[in-house]
């Protein structure tokens, strides 16, 4: 976290270049990097529904925005040369960097930039940070290298949010099948079912890649996506699905293993509207009987770990929280008394078909069976849990990963799945957001999270270890990869 | 024969045009909304609403029907939910992966079938006869993934002959990536098909030795070979006829999990993720597809049944 509020810092490369920077010896330029994923996107258009893959293979790579958010979670400029805030704070003036061009050779203009932020407020977005930018009360562009956004209230959020939004040729039309943006690489050929290709742009305004290109490389089975790697048929690949696998990578001599930090949180949410779980001594109880360093271990060895609140160590609000509700089954079962259930109770939750969660599942319930409560599991698909606990919020419980990063506002939307409706959280929530200084925000943000913390809002099972493994010949590539960011350019190949 | 040609393509658009409904209304009957494909976590209600409009899944069922059967008339598949690509050149381009694979499978399936299969009943007393009806039996009670896993493990990662997966982005142009992009899952599905397949060829090539035509024919001097060719294997081939039209249209259809061992750009995985998805055009696209193909196959193999066995012909109504 380091936003300027007046900032005229060219930062260009930030933090990819030097990771790269001590790899550069033998680096071969013209070195095609072969990455392997799981996350295939379903179009290339991130308002369209294409998945967090699109945001692997395009953020910062073929698309870039007036900020970026870096891999170590700082916020940074990017296609903003000059960002100025008026007293109010309501009024945010951006000029462009000069000598930008789309891939297409049209030059990037302030409108460009207007077309781009009402790509992701339109009607029709299906953006997941439309609601983020609803502060957003008008965009002018005085001339062709400002931008003037005019807010309803105060946004400390509002570089980062930008970092989140494409800035895309305003002639460029549909682009689920084709892109025009500002990055240093450009489209070179789709494949669907398959791989994505990307090449260096070569009237990029910046530094030219390490590399000369890309292949991401999709794979629907984490065997096949690991064998990959060991056939050599990939470089690197983005994301380990369990601790079984690396085994086959402790060669140091041919492979490298990378832990870096995840935003990923296993959690087992509660609907609070409903009995039995409005109660907070029924969460707390069912928080203290679920031993999570077993679980976390059970499941990802010794990586990853347990964090005790909804808020992992990226985040700038993040403190240990976990000895609000540690592993206690006999204070547990008191809790359940006080709470008017000495006998237990029975509760559904909904469980996602895919790993980890049938595993979790399982664990919750030996592990509540201990205090009295049964549990039933039910099996859905995502679409399912989509539809039915999302969207129309019936369920008592459900287990879910959440990927995003700064996402402990959640709690302040009394609307959210989850439905936990504590008016001073909300209230603390958009104070942090109206704050002046980052200080300030991530001062509020804690405060509304120690609250959230000792209300047992959810049961905060633990953070997954973010795995990147690779070839030793290919370094510079980003390990927390937050937002499923994979910055390519400052990516090297012997 | 020109009769029944036509009756039988009849029954083939009918059962096609049925198959169609039944899938539509099964797709709607599975719990979730194509319009959550679209969105995250952290989308509103009226993105909500605005994505149930945009795939239509705010319409009542037969306003989604009329819309499917207006589209299916002009032999449009429609447009994917989610990638929002038209669904038939996508089911094209997946094709020439499935059908190569599936093609090649069978015909090496046969290739492998039919020789040791005569050969195991011709010589069922002696050792290797023995020995090829005992391996036939183990393949058939070995799953088809394990063979996949099993080869790309062996072949792939330990001898680095083959690729363990994939295939060449720029498809057949690239002919000798495809090709061998294509060895590994087509020797996977073939092994284990040809077991099963040398269950039948044995069976039938029993049945046609214990027959008495063969007897008869011995008996009038012809040797043993050529009775066997002249009259065991017309006549041995009919049922097998039947079994290898039900085979190659399960081979199509089970090509879905090979092509996920392999993370081949077929149409299986493309139909996984449409389900997973909910993405009706494309599911639907993919299995009229599929059903049709498999009509057809059903519909060959009775053809050339018919014109192996003129008994078949001769029964007026056909069946």
């Amino acid at each position: 976290m380091n936003t300027k509020r007046l900032s005229v810092h060219i930062f260009g490369l930030a933090s990819a270049a030097l990771l790269s920077a001590g790899a550069a010896l033998a680096a071969d330029p013209a070195a095609v990097i072969r990455v392997g994923s799981l996350y295939e996107p379903q179009n290339l258009d991130n308002t369209a529904g294409a998945g967090q893959g699109i945001n692997e293979a395009f953020n910062d790579n073929v698309y870039e925005a007036l900020f970026r958010l870096n891999d170590d979670g700082s916020v940074t400029p990017a296609l903003a040369e000059k960002h100025e805030v008026s007293e109010d704070g309501l009024t945010h003036s951006f000029t462009l960097k000069p000598g930008v061009t789309f891939h297409s050779g049209e030059p990037l203009t302030a409108a460009d930039v207007k077309y781009s932020i009402e790509r992701v407020t339109a009607e029709t977005s299906k953006s997941s940070r439309k609601k983020s930018l609803s502060t957003i009360e008008s965009i002018d562009t005085p001339d062709d290298k400002t931008v003037v956004i005019k807010l309803k209230s105060k946004s400390i959020s509002l570089p980062y949010n930008l970092s989140y939004v494409w800035v895309v040729n305003d002639a460029a039309g549909d682009i689920t099948a084709k892109e025009d943006g500002t990055g240093p690489y450009k489209l070179a050929d789709w494949k669907r079912g398959s791989a994505l290709s990307l090449e260096a742009f070569d009237g990029y305004w910046g530094d030219k890649p390490a590399n000369s290109g890309a292949i991401f490389s999709y794979f629907t089975e984490a065997a096949a996506l690991n064998n990959a790697l060991l056939t050599d048929a990939v470089d690197v690949i983005t994301s380990v699905q369990s601790p079984d696998a690396l085994a086959q990578f402790e060669d140091a001599s041919a492979f490298k293993i990378s832990e870096g930090k995840s935003t990923t949180k296993q959690i087992m949410a509660y609907n609070d509207r409903v009995a039995p779980f409005d109660n907070v001594k029924v969460r707390k109880a069912l928080a203290r009987a679920v031993d999570k360093k077993k679980l976390l271990e059970a499941i990802w060895g010794d990586r990853g770990m347990v964090l005790g609140s909804f808020v992992p160590p990226t985040d700038a609000w993040y403190e240990d929280l976990t000895s609000v509700d540690a592993y206690d089954p006999e204070s547990a079962k008191a809790l359940l008394a006080e709470a008017g259930f000495p006998e237990g109770f029975t509760f559904t939750l909904e469980t996602p078909n895919y790993d980890p969660h049938p595993i979790t599942a399982e664990f919750l319930k030996a592990e509540l069976a201990k205090i009295g409560v049964t549990v039933n599991i039910h099996v859905i698909t995502a679409n399912e849990w989509y539809t039915k606990v999302y969207q129309a919020k019936d369920f008592q419980a459900t287990l879910q990963e959440h990927v995003n990063h700064r996402d402990v506002v959640f709690y302040g939307n009394p609307d959210f799945y989850w439905g936990y409706n504590n008016p001073k959280v909300t209230e603390l929530v958009a104070a942090a957001e109206a704050s002046d200084t980052e200080a300030q925000q991530a001062d509020k943000l804690r405060e509304a999270n120690r609250i959230i913390t000792e209300d047992a809002a959810s049961n905060w099972l633990f953070l997954y270890p973010q795995i990147v493994v690779s070839n030793t010949a290919t370094t510079g590539y980003p390990l927390n990869g937050l937002n499923a960011q994979f910055f390519l350019r400052g990516i090297a190949k012997e | 024969m020109g009769r029944y040609l036509l009756r039988r393509t009849f029954v083939l658009a009918l059962s096609l045009i049925a198959a169609g409904l039944v899938l539509f209304v099964l797709l709607r009957l599975l719990p979730g909304d194509p319009a959550a494909a679209l969105l995250s976590v952290g989308a509103d209600e009226a993105q909500i609403a605005a994505a149930r409009a945009q795939v239509g899944s705010d319409q009542p069922i037969w306003v989604q029907l009329g819309m499917f059967l207006s589209d299916l008339a002009r032999f449009d598949l429609g447009k994917s939910f989610v990638s929002g690509t038209p669904v038939l050149p996508e089911i094209a381009a997946r094709l020439s992966v499935t059908l190569p694979l599936t093609v090649a499978s069978f015909l090496l399936a046969v290739a492998i079938a039919v020789p040791l299969g005569i050969i195991s009943a011709l010589r069922a007393d002696r050792w290797y006869g023995a020995l090829l009806s005992a391996v036939s039996q183990l393949g058939i009670a070995v799953p088809v993934f394990w063979i996949g896993v099993l080869l790309i493990w062996l072949v792939a990662v330990k001898w680095r002959m083959l690729p363990a997966s994939g295939f060449p982005m720029k498809g057949w142009q690239d002919f000798p990536g495809a090709f061998r992009a294509l060895i590994l899952p087509v020797l996977t599905i073939s092994l284990v098909m040809s077991a099963s397949l040398m269950r039948y060829v044995r069976s039938a090539t029993l049945d046609v030795l214990g027959a008495d035509y063969l007897r008869n024919a011995r008996a009038l001097g012809a040797s043993f070979p050529r009775a066997l060719i002249r009259h065991g294997i017309r006549n041995g081939a009919v049922p097998v006829i039947s079994i290898l039209g039900i085979e190659l249209a399960s081979t199509l259809l089970g090509a879905v999990v090979v092509e996920r061992v392999f993370a081949l750009p077929g149409l299986g995985s493309m139909l996984l993720l449409g389900i997973q998805q909910r993405d009706y055009p494309t599911v639907q696209g993919v299995l009229l597809v599929s059903t049709l193909l498999v009509l057809l196959i059903g519909f060959v193999a009775d053809v050339v049944q018919r014109l192996i066995d003129p008994r078949l012909r001769e029964t007026v109504a056909g069946r």
